[in-house]
This record gives C-alpha cells, sequence and structure tokens, in this order.
C-alpha cells in the first residue's frame, strides 16, 4: 500500500510545482521583471588591504589608533560604538593612564544619577565604560538625523558583506547621480535629505559625507590625513571593534593546526598498524 | 553480542571484576563500542561519518552548557550577552565561534551519513529500526538548530523566528493560534526567547537518549558494509576495538583539522553578516535566509508560488515536512533485496542525480527569491519528490542487479587479487 | 589468505618481530597525543568561568572622603561587597591604641591597619570574617557593639574600633583592603 500512495502523492507534488513553473514561466515572458535601479547601479565594496586579513593577519596598531582619532573627531557625535569598553583601548596601544584620560576627556557623558538628589544626571566616563551612546534613545537619534538612526558602529565590519572594505567604499563613494541612471530611471532620483552612494543598499542614504576635506584630522603620527587614508583607517579600527580578539584567534588557530596535523599523522600511522596484515 | 563469535569481556583486573559484577557498565561499553562488538572487516571511510556525528553532539553539548553560564535569554540583554561572550568572557570568543561553527559540522557529518545510508540501502531490512531513529535525531537536530540561532537575537534570529512560527500561520483554522501559542505572543519577543532557550538546552540530551537507541537498534543486526551482503562469518569481521576506534580516531582527526581551519580562519563564513545588527521589529533584512542547512528544504518551501486547490503558502508547507517525512516511508518504497548502490547500476545513476538535484535545491535555498531561481528549484523540487516516490520504487522493480560476491571475505580478497595482490601496500581504501 | 589471521582484542592486535617496539611505539604516541588535546581542549573550558575581563575592570574604585564627619563613617560597594570608610575620632583611636596587642586573637595594631599619617581612615570590607554576613555599626545609629567598632548580627561578632575582632565566633580582622590616597580626600580601592 505504501507504493502505490506513495506514487499518487508524488505525482501530487510533481504535478503542482510544474504547475506553478509553468505558471511563472508564462508571467516571467508575459511581463519580464523590470530591471531595478539597485540590481544596475549597486556596486560591491571596492578592494582594501588590511595587515588584519587573510588567515594570519595582524592589526597595524598605529593605524588603530588612527582610525580611533577618526571616529573619535568624526563619527562619535553620531554614532554609538557601545559593546566597546575605553578599557579595551589598551590593547590598541594606548597605555592605562591614557585610556584613563580619554575616557575623562570624553565629549558624550554616561547618565547616572545625582547622589544627592536623585535625580539623572550624567558623570565623565571611566576606564571601565563602554563609549556612552550619543543620543538619549532612538526618538532622539532619529528627530537629530533626519528620520534615520545612525547605526552602532561595534560590529560594522561583521554586519555587512565584506564589512571593512564596505565602510571603505560607503565613505570614499559619495558621487553626484550619474547621468545615464537619471536617463533610465528618472523616478530614481536622490530625494530630500538624502545623498547617493552607489556603495549604499539602496543608492541613497541619510548620512552626509562624514570625510570631506584633507586634513579633516591631524594624525599625531604625522601621516597625511587624506581623505582617503581617513577611510583606510577607520575601517580599520571598525574590524578590531568588530573582532578584538582577532590576533588571539588567529595565533591559536595555527597552533591548533599545527597540533592536530601531527596527531592526525600519528592516528593514521597507528590506523595503518593496526589494520596491517588485515585485508579490507 | 549478535555473533556468536564475538569477544567476550572478561575484566583481568579485580577492581573491574568487582564493578562488572555490580554494574555491568564495562560490559555494555566493551560489547557496545569496544572488542566485543564484530563489525564487516570491508567499511571504507564512509562509515567514519556516524562517530563523527556523535563527536559533533559531544562539541556541542559541550560548548553550549559553557555558554549558558553566560548568555542571558532576556530580549533587552541576549544580544550584549553574546557580545559580552565574544569580548569580555575568557576563551568565549572560541568558545562561541565552536558551537556556531559546530552546528554547520554537525549537519555537514550528518548529511554525509543520510547519504552514505542512502546509496548502501542502509535503510532496508533488517536496519530500518536504525533509520527511523535516525531521522528522528534529525528532526530533534532540525528543531535544536533553528531555535539556538534564535538566540543571539540578531535580525536573522528575530526574523527566522517570525517567518518559520508564520510558517504553523498557513494551517487552515488553527493556524493563527498555534502560531500565536509557539511565540507566546503576536510576535518573537521574551517569551519566545526563554521557551526557545528552554527547548534549546533540553533537546540535545533527548537526542543524546535517541543516538543511544539508535546505536541499540543498530547492534541488533550489526552494521553493514559497501557490499550490502550480510556477515556469513567470523572471518568477515573484525573486532570494533580497535579496528575501527583506530580508524575513527584518524576521521576525527580530519574532522577536526577541518573544523578548527573554519573556527580559527573563518569563523564568520557560514554565517549571515544581518545577525550581527541586533534584533529589529521595525526593519526587516532584505533578503531572510536560513542556516545553509536548511536551504534544499527553504527551496522546496518556497518553490510553490501558485494557488491550486489550497493556498500556495499552505502547499509549501505541507511539502516541506512531507519532503522530510516521505524518507520515513523509504524502507516500504524501495523493495530491491540488493542493499548497495555498487551492484544497482540505474539505481547509482539516479542516487548521483539525487545528490545533484539537493545540492541545487540548497544552492536555490540560499539565493534570492527571484528567477531563474524559482524555477529551477520548482523543478529541483519536483524531482525531489519523483525521485522517492515514483523512481525508486520502479528502479526496485525493473532493475537488474549486477552479480553479487559470495561473501564479505570474497569481496575483500576479489579486490585485493584484481589489483597486484600481495606485493601491492594495502590501500586505506 | 583466504583466513584471517588471528585476531587479539588489545591494544597491539598483530605483527611479529622487529617492527613491534616501533609500532607499539606509534599507538601509544597517537594515543598520548590525543590525551594531551583532550587537556588542552579543557583548559579554556575551565578558565571561562574565571572573572571576566569587565568583571575584573570594576576591581578599581576611586572615592571621595572629604564629607565623612569625624565619628561618620559610610558602606559602598567594593567588588560587589560591602566596604567600610570610617572617620575615627581621637577618643576611638585612643581606644584602639590603649588594647595591648598581644592579647588579641588576630594581634594588628591600629597603625598596620591605616595609612600612615592618616590613621584616622579606618577602611575595611564589610564582611564579617566568621561566615560573611556585613556587620552593623557602619550606617547611621546601628549597634556597634560591646567595643565600640562594629557587631555582626548573624552569630554575635564583636569588632573594635580598629575594626579587630574581640569576642565571638569570627577568626579573623575585618580585612584591609589594598587602598592608597591619591590626595587628601579621594583614596583609590584595589
Amino acid at each position: 500500500m505504501v507504493r502505490p500512495i506513495g506514487a499518487l502523492v508524488g505525482l501530487g507534488f510533481v504535478f503542482v510545482l510544474l504547475f506553478s513553473l509553468i505558471t511563472g514561466a508564462v508571467n516571467f515572458i508575459k511581463e519580464p521583471p523590470a530591471p531595478t535601479v539597485e540590481h544596475e547601479f549597486h556596486l560591491h565594496p571596492k578592494k582594501l588591504d588590511l595587515a588584519s586579513n587573510g588567515p594570519l593577519g595582524k592589526f597595524d596598531r598605529q593605524q588603530l589608533q588612527r582610525g580611533f582619532q577618526v571616529y573619535k573627531e568624526v563619527c562619535a557625535a553620531c554614532h554609538s560604538l557601545h559593546y566597546v569598553s575605553f578599557r579595551d583601548l589598551q590593547a590598541i596601544g594606548f597605555s592605562e593612564a591614557e585610556v584613563k584620560a580619554i575616557a575623562k576627556q570624553w565629549a558624550i557623558e554616561v547618565p547616572s544619577v545625582n547622589p544627592d538628589t536623585g535625580e539623572a544626571a550624567t558623570r565623565k566616563a571611566e576606564a571601565a565604560d563602554k563609549f556612552p551612546l550619543p543620543y538619549a534613545n532612538d526618538v532622539a537619534a532619529r528627530a537629530a538625523n533626519n528620520n534615520a538612526i545612525p547605526p552602532d558602529l561595534s560590529l560594522m565590519a561583521k554586519a555587512r558583506h565584506d564589512g571593512a572594505a564596505y565602510v571603505y567604499s560607503l565613505l570614499t563613494g559619495y558621487q553626484d547621480q550619474p547621468a545615464e541612471l537619471l536617463k533610465h530611471f528618472p523616478d530614481a532620483k536622490t530625494g530630500a535629505g538624502l545623498h547617493y552612494n552607489p556603495y549604499f543598499a539602496n543608492l541613497n542614504l541619510a548620512m552626509p559625507a562624514p570625510l570631506v576635506a584633507d586634513g579633516q584630522v591631524t594624525y599625531a603620527d604625522g601621516t597625511t590625513a587624506s581623505v582617503d587614508q581617513m577611510a583606510k583607517d577607520v575601517s580599520a579600527f571598525l574590524v578590531w571593534t568588530a573582532e578584538p580578539k582577532l590576533e588571539n584567534r588567529h595565533a591559536t588557530g595555527v597552533a591548533v593546526v599545527i597540533f592536530l596535523l601531527i596527531a592526525t599523522t600519528l592516528a593514521f600511522l597507528a590506523y595503518r598498524n593496526i589494520w596491517a596484515g588485515t585485508k579490507h | 553480542m549478535s555473533f556468536p563469535w564475538a569477544n567476550h569481556y572478561a575484566p583481568k583486573h579485580p577492581a573491574m571484576q568487582w564493578i562488572d559484577e555490580r554494574l555491568p557498565l564495562p560490559r555494555l561499553v566493551y560489547n557496545a563500542v569496544g572488542a566485543g562488538y564484530p563489525v564487516p572487516r570491508n567499511l571504507n571511510y564512509f562509515w567514519n561519518f556516524g562517530v563523527l556525528a556523535g563527536a559533533a553532539l559531544a562539541i556541542q553539548i559541550i560548548t553550549g552548557i559553557v555558554l549558558a553560564m553566560h548568555y542571558a535569554a532576556n530580549g533587552d540583554i541576549a544580544f550584549a550577552s553574546v557580545e559580552h561572550i565574544m569580548r569580555d568572557v575568557n576563551s568565549g570568543w572560541m568558545l562561541r565561534y565552536a558551537h556556531a561553527n559546530g552546528a554547520s559540522f554537525f549537519f555537514i557529518v550528518v548529511y554525509l551519513h543520510i547519504f552514505r545510508g542512502l546509496f548502501y540501502g542502509s535503510y532496508k531490512a533488517p536496519r530500518e529500526m536504525v533509520w527511523l531513529l535516525g531521522l528522528v535525531i534529525f528532526l530533534l537536530m532540525m528543531a535544536t538548530a533553528f531555535m539556538g540561532y534564535v538566540l543571539p537575537w540578531g535580525q536573522m534570529s528575530f526574523w527566522g523566528a517570525k517567518v518559520i512560527t508564520g510558517l504553523f500561520g498557513a494551517i487552515p483554522f488553527v493556524g493563527e493560534p498555534i502560531q500565536t501559542w509557539l511565540l507566546g505572543g503576536f510576535a518573537p519577543d521574551n517569551a519566545a526567547l526563554n521557551r526557545f532557550f528552554s527547548l534549546h538546552y533540553l533537546l540535545p540530551f533527548v537526542i543524546a537518549g535517541v543516538v543511544i537507541l539508535h546505536i541499540w537498534a543498530l547492534h541488533i543486526p550489526g552494521s553493514s558494509n559497501p557490499t550490502g551482503i550480510e556477515v556469513k562469518g567470523p572471518q568477515d569481521t573484525v573486532p570494533f576495538h580497535p579496528y575501527y576506534t583506530a580508524k575513527d580516531g584518524f576521521g576525527l582527526g580530519v574532522f577536526l583539522i577541518i573544523f578548527a581551519i573554519m573556527l580559527f580562519f573563518a569563523p564568520n563564513y557560514l554565517g549571515h553578516p544581518d545577525n550581527y545588527i541586533a534584533a529589529n521589529p521595525l526593519s526587516t533584512p532584505a533578503h531572510i535566509v536560513p542556516e545553509w542547512y536548511f536551504w534544499p528544504f527553504y527551496a522546496i518551501l518556497r518553490a510553490f508560488t501558485v494557488d491550486f486547490i489550497l493556498p500556495a503558502k499552505l502547499w509549501g508547507v505541507i511539502a516541506m515536512f512531507a519532503s522530510i517525512l516521505l524518507l520515513f516511508f523509504l524502507p516500504w518504497l524501495d523493495k530491491s533485496p540488493v542493499r548497495s548502490g555498487n551492484y544497482r547500476p540505474t539505481f547509482k545513476m539516479f542516487f548521483w542525480i539525487l545528490v545533484i538535484d539537493v545540492l541545487i535545491l540548497g544552492y536555490c535555498g540560499g539565493a534570492p527569491a527571484e528567477e531563474p531561481y524559482v524555477m529551477i528549484s520548482q523543478l529541483a523540487a519536483a524531482y525531489y519528490f519523483a525521485h522517492f516516490l515514483i523512481i525508486l520504487p520502479i528502479i526496485s522493480r525493473i532493475e537488474r542487479p549486477l552479480p553479487l560476491p559470495g561473501s564479505i571475505t570474497e569481496a575483500v580478497l576479489a579486490k585485493h587479487g584484481e589489483t597486484a595482490g600481495e606485493a601491492q601496500p594495502v590501500a586505506a581504501e | 589468505m583466504a583466513t584471517l589471521e588471528q585476531i587479539q582484542p588489545t591494544d597491539a592486535p598483530e605483527g611479529e618481530g622487529d617492527g613491534v617496539r616501533r609500532r607499539d611505539f606509534i599507538n601509544v604516541a597517537a594515543v598520548s597525543f590525543a590525551g594531551v588535546g583532550a587537556v588542552a581542549v579543557a583548559l579554556p573550558l575551565i578558565n571561562q568561568m574565571n572573572p571576566s575581563a569587565d568583571v575584573l575592570a570594576l576591581a578599581s574604585i576611586e572615592v571621595d572622603v572629604s564629607k565623612i564627619a569625624e565619628g561618620q563613617s559610610i558602606k559602598t560597594i567594593f567588588r560587589k561587597q560591602p566596604l567600610f570608610i570610617r572617620h575615627l575620632t581621637g577618643k576611638e583611636i585612643a581606644e584602639a591604641n590603649a588594647v595591648p596587642v598581644d592579647s588579641l586573637r588576630d594581634p594588628q595594631t591600629l597603625a598596620e591597619r591605616t595609612k600612615e599619617g592618616k590613621e584616622q581612615w579606618l577602611i575595611t570590607m564589610g564582611v564579617c570574617t566568621h561566615l560573611g554576613c556585613v556587620p552593623l555599626g557602619a550606617g547611621e545609629g546601628e549597634v556597634k557593639g560591646e567595643f565600640g567598632g562594629y557587631f555582626c548580627p548573624c552569630h554575635g561578632s564583636h569588632y573594635d574600633t580598629a575594626a579587630r575582632i574581640r569576642k565571638g565566633p569570627a577568626p579573623k580582622n575585618l580585612e584591609v583592603p589594598e587602598y592608597a590616597f591619591k590626595s587628601d580626600t579621594v583614596v583609590q580601592i584595589g
């Protein structure tokens, strides 16, 4: 009984699927899907070479510090970094005292309670604090930014395909809308308060170009702060904020794989030993 | 156990004797996975995957218990608690990446184990129960993996939970109450997160229990083998230990190397970037996809695009569940007395078509729901059902199998006789 | 070769002659490597239960003591445990110094338990050394015990004005954490 019933059920599914297929194909021929402006004009991120790339990559701490400076002076006013703590900065080469000073001088304060009145207050950040949020809540973030919430940047390098290159491309990718685009998609004109950027998923984002001029920040190590350099540095910094244990991971991985290769070779030899003389 | 020539447990050390007389646990282990279990001598490397699946389950349970010490199942802090594990907990990043990638590796190994069973006819009498229990394990794994993916409370977690529980909404009349009941609300929130965590912690132990039944059922007839012929005498078998413990040890080493490479050098390769964005009920990701191991089933779900008597959505849900449930009937759909695909030329050809078909379904399931992927997945899904429900039963009737060797030992000796015999080093397989 | 060799259910199953030792060695080495690997895996699994980086980061605090009047004390929190900061009066200091050190269960002088030149600042953990209750005596109007310091209500341990155990079951004086005066009014603890 199983087989006749099974065959009927199978024929049923096959029939419905083929019916779906034919209907879909007819529709496809009748009304081929119109190409979308995103499909035509969205670009994949540019290539970005960072010291942390690749299976043995390590961070370039000078670059991370420069990237942190860009974050601090350019991004931090709107974008939070809320999964990262000030104390973590010691990992990119700041001393304990420097970290304390950075925390203390941070422009945004940490919410706290007035010890005398119990009213909401703010206090200076400490090394153990996470980077404070620039806006009290989402409503405030929306209100201040043309109805678009600036996303947290802690994990940005992992939250997009090819994240670091994406950040770099986005920061250096602002441009005028191509005439070609407007010719084929006249409805896709970038709206008021939006900015055209082919690296952004839907091509128009609310954030105006944040890096606009060479020398926008002054690097302590003397590196020339071109827009391209600043974009690279902040992307490198965001790789670190997203994956602070990357170097640890690579180093552990090398040791583990070497150990396993030796152990597996031995296991193979032991296997051959035990089976020696037993045909199989 | 099953064969009269199996080694008998005879503890030499008085302490072991003392234990054995009071609780014969060492004897049980000896007979189950020790020298007391005779196994066909001709198993190839595809027979490693059962043990590897057990190893993957162990990795998941151990890392999972440890992660639960740091994870907080609360919608407000679940995402942050995962980041806490990644940044602040000692070795937390390693444990979490091991757990996340471990799930993928568990499925890789289990899929290979299933396809091994399909090719060599391991589901046939007298091993039907082994096959059925294996399918139960597979279903439990899918439930566990789905709920585990919700726990980090990223965008894919949230929307995955919403979409998958939404499938139940397709059931006529009772669908919506069931969906609300599953979630404990109208959208995934704290209630859903907490129950998913609770069940995600429970189910692996249920899996472990069913694994024991699976192995028990296997030990009644004993392991199958690449020829599909039953064991005829002591010359056909070797004791599990040390022969297959050594071989499985080597297999485990290879498995761990590949696992370590993924874990340490590409830990996010199999994941989705959107799950590093905290759950946001107000914004749907552009392209919701489940984890890769669900892609073939997801493709079947999406392949039904036209209302035909029933709504398309309901067809998709029925077909997706049917695509797994039909495997429970496989021992009675394929009645060919020959087990191994090596001696079934027609079956073998269709088997490989099935493998390619499932890979295509997988690819389409991970692709966006647009043409040509939808049409391809419709064809591929049609083949999937046709393969199991129509083609296999027909083949098993009309196919003329190749002549079978007289015994396992004969097959082994023939293999070595064909190659230059004694002078040749014994090839691994 | 139609029959199989004898199979012995031991770790070194077969092989005669010169190869035996080398083969045994490889089997032993393989098992040993597996053992080493298991231990190496166990380490992170054990270590993950140690305090995480964010917990350790809270391990030092700064307290402004300028508002604590003589004779008063405050309770604050250090490493998730209560901490007492007490501004001793001259009388209390004199009482503490009057006690013969040898007669104490846990012999320590007040000077040893405070910083030089800052003997009026008694900084101790608020954790009874008996079973960890919070002693009374730091809060306004709380019982200070028979010796004018702290009194633990759980099992009746009395501490004196140098927070030394004087009576009751507690074995040790209240613990003095590591601390340093960063200025006349700010103490860094931990």
